[in-house]
Parts: structure tokens; sequence; C-alpha cells
């Protein structure tokens, strides 16, 4: 019994960190650019393509490197093609936009790599079990915890001590006052967009190694992502942290009662927190309502 | 006078053509199955403009007259598709009673939501309506005794209407049964216009064009919002009871966000600020998704570039396009 709590617990936090990767990439941009990226979950598919396709030559660990940070060159040049186009518009085309982009970009994964599941392969030290009584717990699972960890802590610093990240964060506030202190506003968001594809970018790898890859491997984690914002409050990245995690383990915890409930508790989590605290649990006046 | 600058005209409407657009789009409709078959199509497919039109013109309620957008119409929609389904299905073999309930089931699931979602604005009011959308895709979706889960709702019919002296055959005539969704679609047409005239619908505009504004007039802004949701939602149903009649299928597809967008682009496509714009919008999204898919593997990608372009080169729509033209 013991073993099954702490085997839903640990799926619970493990899907959770892939909902915090996902949903604090889409944070960044929703915060900084008022855009809601339909497409991330593609990107986050495209990462995981990615290091399928680099893997053989320069192995796991290089993939890990070099997946996201192709992700996030591709979102670099989408945002500069396409979705700046739509910042000064009504918020419709921007998820018209996005959306599109979607349809477009999985298409193309199902083009390119076929509609079947493909593996890809992580190192054998990774695939071992912890022990015989832990048999659930490989190593992969604690490095991806890991690798999660890292990458939010990397996050977070980065946008609190570095240059980018202060303007990223002020621009948050306050974008058009940024941009009159001379900060290159337009250069600033491609590079937000940047940074959110390369998180799903990583997220894809990760996945990746666990699940293996399909064309719409993304699409199953987006809208949980999205519940995650909501949940921990639009505006506020510790919210969007605190959400993706509580909504991660809620659903494993109800996975060992009543699995067919294990999705509909997300949304059960959201319309409470809509309820009692409509700026989610961490939000931030007034973003919310404008 | 080419066929565009004659559109353009009527779109435009000079004091002596006002009723022109509305006679020539009722006349299309009306001989719809004369001339459809001879360009190529089927009935079906018009009858599946109506629908689509319908769902995207209830849509336009808000987005277009109201100014808030929601992203979750396929929930309300696909709900008007189960509830005339287990109707037909579970508790009687009759038609308009499928309707009733089908509208019933979507629409008062938008009024029970509403209160919930109308305090949002802009990108987080699409959110929090993608958001519960998806609520009701998942309870279709898992709820496997009633609604038949993923492979969807089957094992129900419409059946032929009875007027008591004469019984009219829409079960098996496409025909007959394409002039009965012509007719639920004109009366919540001429409803949604009616609504748009009303007092209550000119204070929606007023909301859309400055919501300050009018809070400062003493409108309660939310409770509109809401009671517009609410209006909507029925009529989205009410497209979705009518969809299920049409294929004798309930898909929980039908309710997924992805149809939601397609809804939206429908509607942006036409022209979002025009009463007829999505109507318009849904016909020709109809018809390219019919062409690509049987034309080709890669139509998602046909289609994610027909939002693409709508976007990026006609944010206006054709109506709107068409009306520029004229103005220049």
């Amino acid at each position: 019994m013991l073993q099954l709590i702490l085997y839903n617990v640990t799926n619970g936090l493990i899907t959770g960190a892939f909902y915090v990767l996902l949903a604090l990439g889409l944070s960044l941009i929703l915060n900084l650019s008022g855009v809601i990226n339909f497409a991330h979950g593609n990107f986050l598919a495209l990462g995981g393509y990615v290091a399928f396709v680099v893997s053989p030559h320069i192995g796991f660990w290089g993939a890990l490197l070099v997946a996201p940070a192709a992700t996030a060159g591709l979102g670099f040049v989408v945002e500069r093609l396409m979705i700046r186009r739509v910042y000064n518009r009504d918020p419709v085309y921007s998820l018209l936009l996005t959306f599109g982009l979607a349809f477009i970009l999985q298409d193309m994964c199902r083009f390119i790599w076929g509609p079947n599941g493909l593996p890809l392969g992580i190192p054998d030290s990774l695939s071992q079990p912890l022990s015989s009584a832990l048999f659930f717990i490989t190593y992969y699972r604690i490095f991806m915890a890991v690798v999660v960890v890292v990458a939010v802590i990397a996050l977070f610093a980065f946008l609190r001590y570095t240059r980018v990240g202060m303007r990223i964060r002020a621009g948050t506030l306050d974008l058009d006052t940024v941009a009159a202190l001379g900060v290159n506003v337009r250069l600033l968001r491609a590079v937000n967009f940047g940074v959110g594809c390369l998180l799903a970018g990583l997220a894809g790898v990760l996945a990746a190694g666990q699940i293996g890859l399909n064309p719409n491997m993304g699409d199953d984690l987006l809208m949980p992502s999205f519940i995650a914002i909501i949940v921990g409050g639009v505006g506020s990245l510790t919210g969007t942290l605190f959400g993706g995690l509580l909504i991660g383990v809620a659903s494993a915890l109800t996975t060992m009662v009543y699995p067919a409930a294990s999705e509909a508790v997300i949304y059960v989590i959201m319309a409470l927190v809509l309820l009692l605290k409509p700026r989610g649990l961490f939000g931030q006046e007034g973003l919310l309502s404008s | 006078m080419s066929g565009a600058t004659f559109i353009a005209t009527l779109a435009r409407r000079p004091a002596e053509f006002r009723y022109l657009p509305h006679v020539a789009i009722w006349l299309v409709l009306l001989t719809l199955p004369l001339w459809l078959p001879l360009l190529g199509g089927y009935t079906a497919l018009g009858a599946r403009v109506l629908v689509m039109g319908l769902v995207a013109m209830s849509l336009n309620l808000l987005l277009g007259f109201t100014g808030v957008m929601s992203f979750g119409h396929a929930a309300y929609f696909g709900l008007g598709a189960y509830g005339a389904g287990l109707t037909l299905k579970f508790v009687a073999a009759s038609t308009p009673l499928a309707v009733v309930a089908g509208t019933l089931l979507g629409g008062l699931a938008g009024t029970l939501f509403g209160p919930l979602i109308v305090r949002r604005r802009g990108v987080y009011f699409a959110m929090v309506t993608i958001a519960f959308g998806q609520i009701c895709y998942y309870i279709a979706y898992s709820w496997n005794d009633l609604t038949g889960g993923f492979d969807g709702l089957r094992g129900f019919a419409r059946a032929p209407l009875d007027l008591g002296f004469a019984t009219i055959d829409i079960q098996n005539d496409g025909t007959l049964f394409y002039f009965f969704l012509l007719f639920l679609f004109a009366i919540a047409v001429g409803l949604m216009g009616l609504i748009l005239r009303s007092p209550f619908g000119r204070t929606l505009i007023a909301i859309r064009e400055n919501e300050r504004r009018a809070r400062f007039l003493g409108i309660p802004v939310e409770r509109h919002i809401w009671m517009s949701f609410s209006l909507s939602t029925f009529f989205a149903a009410l497209a979705g009871s009518m969809y299920a009649l049409l294929n004798n299928f309930a898909d929980p597809l039908s309710l997924h966000y992805t149809l939601s967008g397609e809804i939206v682009i429908m509607t942006v496509l036409g022209g979002m600020r025009s009463f007829w714009g999505p109507l318009l919008g849904a016909a020709v999204f109809v018809v390219v998704q019919d062409y690509a898919s049987s034309m080709t593997q890669n139509w998602m990608s046909i289609l994610g570039l027909v939002f693409v372009l709508a976007v990026l080169f006609f944010p206006r729509g054709l109506v709107g396009m068409l009306q520029r033209r004229e103005a220049k």
C-alpha cells in the first residue's frame, strides 16, 4: 500500500514537473506579450524529434543540450516572422495565429517522422531501477526531476539576476516604460518567446526518453498547463510553478482512488480556485481582470 | 457590374438596397438543394454549412457584438449534440424533443459556467472558456457507459416528423431534412436579429465599444456579458443538436477545443463585425475542409495555413474586405 502511494506520488510529481516546464514557458510568453501560445505543445514535440535526429551522432547528453537550443532558435524565428505581427491587435488574432501554427507544426512532424511512435534511446545507466523494492523508480525518473529542478532554478535566477531577465520582469509590469527607457522591446519579446520555447524543448527531450515520440505528444500536456497557470494566478511565475505541481500530484492521487476522474480533478481544482479566489492562488492585483 | 462589386454594393447597404443582402442570402439558402449538386457538392454539405454557420453566428453574438472572446464554444455545441442523441436513444424517438433537450442541455451548462467566466477579459476570458469547455469534453470522453466514450454516441437516428395530419420523412429524404434544418436556422437567426436590434443588443454593443463608459452609465456589465454568453450558448447548443441529427452520431471531438478554434476562425474569416459574415466564413471553411481532406493527407497543414493567412492578411474577414474595396 505504501508502495502504491509512493508510486502515484512520484508519478504525479513527474507529470507535474512536465506541466511546470510547459506552463512556465507559456506563462513567460503570456505575461510579456499577452499571447497564449497554442503551439507550445508542438514545440515540445519538435524538441523531442530534434533529439531523436541528433542523438545518434552526439549521444543523449549532447541532444539534451542541442534540442532545447534548436527549439529556442525556431521559437525566436517564428516570433520574428509571425507572432510579432499581431501584438497590438485584438487578442483573438494571436490565438488564431498560434492555433493555426499548432496545426501546421503537428502536421509537419507527422509528415516527416510518420504518425507512429518512435523511441528515444537513453543511456543504460539511467534506465536501471533504484532497487528491487523501489522497482518503479528508475534513475531516469530521478534524473528528470533533477533536470526540471535545475531548469526552474536557472530560470528564476535568469529572471532575477541577469539584465535581460530583469527587463523581461519589468516589461511584464509596464512594457511602455521599459521601451521608453531605451530597451529594444521587440528583441526582448523575441528572446522571451525563445526562452519559453527552450523550456518546451527541454520538456520534449525528457518526455521522449520516458514515453517515446509521437506527433501529438504535447497535446495532452497543453491543457493541464493552461490550468496550472489559471490555478496559480495569471502573472505569477511562482504561482504557475505551484499550480503545475499541485494539479500533477492531485491527478496522480485521484488515479489511486478513482482512475476515471484523474483528468476531471484538475478541472474541479480550477473551478474551485476560480470560485473562491478568482485571481488564482498567487494572482496579482489588476492583471487578471485587465 | 461584376459579381464582387455587386456583393460589395449589397454589403454597403445604401438605403434603397437595405433588405437586399438578407433577401439574397435567404434565396441562396432556399434554393441550395437545386444548384449545389450541379456544382459537385451534396445536400449534406449544405446542411453542414447551415449548422456550422449557426454556431459561428452564435459565437459572433459574443465575439463581434459583445467584444469578449469565447474559445470554448465547441463544448456547448457538443453538449447540444449529446443532449439530442441521448434523448433519441434513451427517451423517445421524437426529433423535436431531441432538439429541445439538446438546446437546453448546452444552454443551461453555459448559463451555469457563465458567472465564473464573465469577470475576465481578453485572453484570460479565452483561457477560462477553453478550460470549462475541456471539462465537458472530459465528461463526454470518460463517461463510457452513457456516452460511448472515445468512439462517440451511436445507435440513434432522427425520427420522421409527425404533424398529426401528415408525416414528413426527414429520416431518409436528405432534401426535406435540409429544409427542416433551414427552418430551425431561420428561427434562431430571426431571434438573433431581434436580440441585436433590441435595447439589450444595443447595450452589448456599447459594452464592446467602451466598457468603462458603459459601466459609468450604470449598465451592469458583468450581468449583460453573462446574459449574452448564456444566449450564445443556447444558440450554439441548438446548432449542436442539429449536427447530431445530421450525422446520427455524437462525437467527443465535437466538444474539443480544436473545434472551438475552428468556430472562431469561421467567424473571423467571414467578418466578425457583420451579422451574416460568420455564415459566409463557415461556408468557405467547410468547403475548404471537405475538399482538402478528400485531396490530401496533409489537410491539417492546409487548415493551419487558412488560419495563419486569414490572421495575417485578411483580419477584417471577407465581408470587411468587400466593404473596404467598395469604399475606395
